[in-house]
């Protein structure tokens, strides 16, 4: 067990460096300047910028750069901003606890409804229930979070009143809540259905018919036989599902103003910040790794089949 | 779709298998029966109904209105409610904040998203297929390196990377976008690909096939790609109602499509500061978004249950 975790963190490492690698790459090959862009509108003085990224280390080779970033990576510098001269440890510490609150809400809702909604259908496949969790999952999928989220604001806040429109205190646990369904509404619809198919697949299978046979109550055939064994590929989902969730929440941040990464990545963005950017997708990169590595030892839980070695 | 789509059984016979004279000359491929199958599909029906209209729409705009959406007329500022009797009228939807029939925009919305998918789509499938048939083919180091670029790739976020690459370019048309996706969506096509290749190539037709003395590219392309085929056309075409999402969530976020392309997340982007007073402007191309996705969704479904053997 020990031995195999210490060689899947090994393996992390070569995938960790290529994805940051890219990300800078995108970041500081494509065109988009962030010292140009300190000046806007007005036009500069060519020796003045050319002044300024010699100072910022910007007029190195890329490789270069890239060396230089990941020395301070791992002393724990995530580089500076340039225009506000912030520390980007400084704007993750802030942002990051509140995209991990709402990611964490969103998660543990689409966990726990989309089992549950999973299991109903699965255990009445094609039946009515079914049909109408089946159809109900198809439209959260086609309908894009962006939408979902103005439908929920304008129901919520502007027809009903219940909420305001946007969020006030990102510290709030309750005012995350709307945001975070918005979020989870995607990944709830695919654990709905992955536990739907898986459910209605194992009901067929030997040992469900044994543990029914040797008397059990329905309950225990239900939550220990059936559950723990139909929720691999769930279970498989979620793992990758942490980081898209982090990744999304640009999009529900934004709506619903959660002052966290996903809105100070899209203003980095707009102003060619890279260390900022390659400094959260970084962090995202990383949780998405170690919830991948999780999600491998979990199958050993699940499946005691599974050994480690 | 996340589903580990498993590799059909390979029931297609070879030419010289058909089926003797005499024999109800059947159609037996993994193809036909699906075709035969999707045909009674209530579910593949309405699908193949909505994309119809969607490409007509596509092509032949001016069917569905007589107006331009581009056409601003700023007396019309969000003027009145729209008039939802005046069916294709200009004013069927009302208007938006600059004056533009909404109606017009939904219509001419739909060719930068239908063209962003199948292009993005199509790419995908061809690059990621080949990528997935090289390293599943062959095996071994290119195997293991093609593995790892796929992985590092995966690592990334597919919108956060999509929005990373857009950023740098000021003149974002549809081809930019397209590019844009499919620079980070090959890898989930791959890895099926690479997984179907992997099943099919131990069947005893390609060891067959290999000990004939058949050339590396006749097994590839004769036995092992018409075999692996399914599952990544199951996962392409859900993936297309994905990729036209992601457009209109990119165009909607101010870093996809840009003026003057029509697109519906631009116009839900314009709409949403009138939310409170004028719904109609934002909520009429979320509708037309989110029926398309749901169309070539429900399209994906469809041909997943057909072409998968073990759902019959």
């Amino acid at each position: 067990m020990g031995r195999y975790v210490a060689r899947r963190l090994l393996q992390m490492i070569p995938v960790f460096i290529g994805s940051t690698l890219l990300i800078f790459c995108m970041m500081y090959v494509l065109p988009g300047d962030p010292v140009r862009a300190l000046w806007g509108e007005q036009s500069a003085d060519p020796a003045q910028i050319a002044a300024l990224k010699h100072q910022l280390g910007l007029d190195l080779p890329l490789w270069h750069q890239y060396w230089n970033y990941l020395t301070g990576l791992f002393q724990g510098d995530f580089g500076t901003q340039i225009a506000s001269q912030r520390p980007v440890a400084d704007v993750i510490a802030q942002a990051f606890p509140v995209t991990l609150r709402l990611t964490i809400f969103a998660f543990v809702f689409t966990v726990v409804a989309g089992v549950l909604l999973g299991l109903i259908a699965g255990l009445r496949a094609d039946k009515a229930l079914d049909r109408v969790v089946l159809f109900f999952t198809l439209l959260l999928i086609s309908v894009p979070s962006f939408v979902l989220g103005f439908l929920f604001q304008y129901l919520f806040a502007f027809k009903l009143g219940w909420v305001t429109p946007t969020v006030q205190d990102s510290e709030a646990w309750g005012q995350l809540l709307l945001p975070a369904i918005v979020l989870a509404g995607l990944s709830l619809a695919y654990v709905t259905r992955l536990t739907r198919t898986s459910v209605a697949e194992n009901l067929r299978a030997d040992y469900i018919r044994t543990a029914v046979a040797k008397g059990l109550p329905h309950r225990r055939v239900v939550g220990v036989h059936l559950l723990r064994n139909s929720l691999i590929p769930v279970v498989t989902f979620l793992g990758t599902d942490v980081g898209s969730l982090m990744a999304g929440a640009v999009v529900t941040e934004g709506i619903f103003n959660v002052q966290g990464i996903g809105n100070a990545i899209f203003e980095a963005l707009n102003r060619r910040e890279g260390s900022t950017v390659v400094g959260i997708v970084t962090l995202i990169v990383i949780v998405y790794l170690v919830a991948s590595l999780i999600v491998d030892l979990l199958y050993a839980v699940l499946d005691p089949r599974i050994r480690y070695a | 779709m996340p589903e580990t789509a498993t590799a059909p059984a390979p029931v297609v016979l070879g030419k010289n298998q058909e089926p003797a004279p005499g024999q109800s000359p059947k159609g037996r491929s993994l193809w036909s029966d699906a075709w035969r199958d999707l045909r009674r599909k209530p579910l593949f029906i309405i699908s193949a109904v909505l994309i119809v209209l969607l490409l007509a729409m596509v092509f032949f705009p001016g069917l569905f209105t007589s107006a331009s959406p581009i056409d601003a007329d700023l007396t019309k500022h969000f003027q009145g409610e729209p008039n939802y009797g005046h069916f294709f009228a200009p004013d069927w939807f009302g208007y938006d904040g600059q004056g533009r029939s909404v109606w017009a925009r939904m219509v001419y919305g739909a060719r930068a998203s239908v063209t962003v998918g199948v292009v993005v789509t199509l790419v995908v499938t061809i690059l990621g297929g080949i990528v997935g048939l090289v390293a599943g083919y062959f095996g071994g180091w290119l195997d293991s390196l093609l593995s790892r670029v796929t992985d590092i790739f995966q690592g990334i976020p597919f919108l956060l990377g999509a929005m990373v690459v857009l950023t740098s370019f000021a003149e974002r048309k549809v081809w930019v976008v397209s590019a844009a996706l499919i620079f980070l969506g090959w890898t989930q096509i791959a890895r099926v690909a690479r997984g179907a290749v992997i099943t099919v190539k131990q069947a005893d037709y390609v060891h067959a096939a290999k000990s004939l003395g058949a050339s590396t590219s006749r097994i590839m392309f004769r036995h092992i790609v018409p075999n692996a085929l399914a599952p990544v056309i199951v996962i392409a075409t859900t993936a297309l109602g994905g990729y036209i999402g992601a457009e209109a969530t990119l165009s909607y976020l101010g870093i996809g499509l840009a003026d003057p392309t029509v697109s519906w997340g631009i116009d839900v982007s314009s709409g949403k500061d009138a939310l409170r007073t004028a719904p109609h402007v934002l909520i009429s191309p979320a509708i037309m978004v989110s029926i398309t996705v749901l169309a070539f969704i429900m399209l994906g479904d469809a041909v997943r249950n057909a072409l998968d053997p073990k759902s019959r």
